[in-house]
């Protein structure tokens, strides 16, 4: 992939996770810290489709963000190709395992495994 | 450190009845037998208009004449005699010591550079990336040939390229530029400069091409915009300016 496609998408996932990450934040709004933070709550949000949902594409936004980013500081820290090659693939193994050790949390809370 | 403490009077080209001297401290470094850098000091009269190239110049003649410097044409022309003047990247011959408010003058060879010896630095590097970046007009035609038109422009369209053609490859841009002294292989504020210089030129026809060059992995991208390049060019060239121009094509803004 072109370096210019994977920073357009670097800058579309931060943008996209800001503007979630804000709806998140002020739906913790609707009651206090503590209470949103209690087991019940914490299930009910997870069982709430519309809120797993956003939660799911919040946490493929951050890991997709997240992981390039350190992709990109290891590629300046240190060069050669096979260190290149590893820290990218690296990385793709790190985000895609991130994304589905989160998903099957989302998923397991939303069909009541849990 | 070693201090040589006076001028050899009868040799003196610089006039020893000058008011003010100078403590020159040039960094010493040959990299086949030396293991680290030392610093030597020399105490050199200087009048308003002495340039710290021309003091350089007085140690080689009365102190020392094997520091190596590399200089041409003593008039920030050619590029050859970028060092680092006091902490910061400048062209000694563009750089008076009167200006830089201290008696003091540390000399060191351009970061992000290996070094040759003493101030001389090798440019391979910086010359491959400019090379890389195809710098020449790119076009199927010719205004050589006896039948074709020259390539007119509007002044607005010189304007859009002319200050990046003020380059002359001193290297400056690249000895302050952070992202160079950890990343190896990064290409640099100064072929991504002249990378704009010919995509912004309305004759030239190889904006795709040179888009493609620098959008890899260590290409424009790792450029973190400290803008530390555009404060030390001595021409006033701005290549973060035009890495940020450049940015804009490849994120679809600028055509």
């Amino acid at each position: 992939m072109r370096e210019s496609t994977i920073m357009k998408i670097h800058y579309g996932t931060a943008l996209a996770a800001v503007a979630l990450v804000a709806v998140h934040v002020l739906m913790r709004l609707t009651q206090s810290f503590a209470e949103s933070l209690e087991y019940g709550n914490v299930i009910a949000n997870y069982q709430f489709l519309p809120y797993a949902g956003m939660l799911e594409i919040i946490l493929i936004l951050l890991s997709i963000h997240g992981f390039n980013g350190l992709r990109v500081i290891l590629l300046e820290l240190k060069q050669g190709k096979t260190y290149e090659k590893a820290v990218s693939y690296g990385c793709l193994a790190g985000m895609i395992g991130l994304i589905a050790y989160g998903s099957r949390t989302i998923i397991m809370v939303n069909m009541g495994m849990i | 450190m070693t201090q040589v403490p006076s001028i050899a009077e009868e040799q003196a080209s610089t006039p020893l009845s000058s008011a003010k001297s100078a403590t020159i401290r040039i960094a010493r470094f040959n990299p086949e037998h030396d293991r680290e850098r030392k610093f030597m000091e020399f105490t050199v009269p200087y009048q308003k208009w002495t340039t710290v190239l021309e003091a350089i110049l007085e140690v080689k003649k009365h102190f020392d004449h094997s520091v190596a410097v590399r200089y041409s044409c003593r008039q920030a022309t050619c590029g050859s005699c970028g060092m680092i003047i006091n902490g910061k990247p400048r062209l000694a011959c563009f750089t008076k010591i009167s200006e830089l408010d201290s008696d003091v003058v540390t000399v060191e060879p351009m970061n992000n550079f290996p070094i040759i010896r003493d101030l001389a630095v090798k440019f391979e590097r910086l010359f491959d990336t400019h090379h890389k970046m195809k710098p020449y007009l790119i076009r199927d035609d010719s205004e050589i040939t006896s039948n074709e038109k020259e390539f007119l422009q509007t002044p607005e369209e010189v304007e859009q390229y002319i200050q990046f053609s003020n380059c002359i490859k001193c290297g400056l841009c690249n000895s302050a530029c952070p992202t160079m002294a950890t990343d190896s292989s990064f290409v640099g504020p100064q072929a991504l400069a002249q990378a704009y210089r010919y995509v912004a030129d309305s004759r030239d026809k190889g904006k795709d091409s040179r888009l493609k060059i620098i959008d890899e992995s260590h290409g424009i991208w790792r450029c973190h915009f400290a803008g530390s390049c555009s404060q030390v060019c001595p021409k006033g060239v701005d290549p973060a300016m035009g890495i940020q121009f450049l940015r804009g094509y490849l994120l679809g803004f600028r055509s």
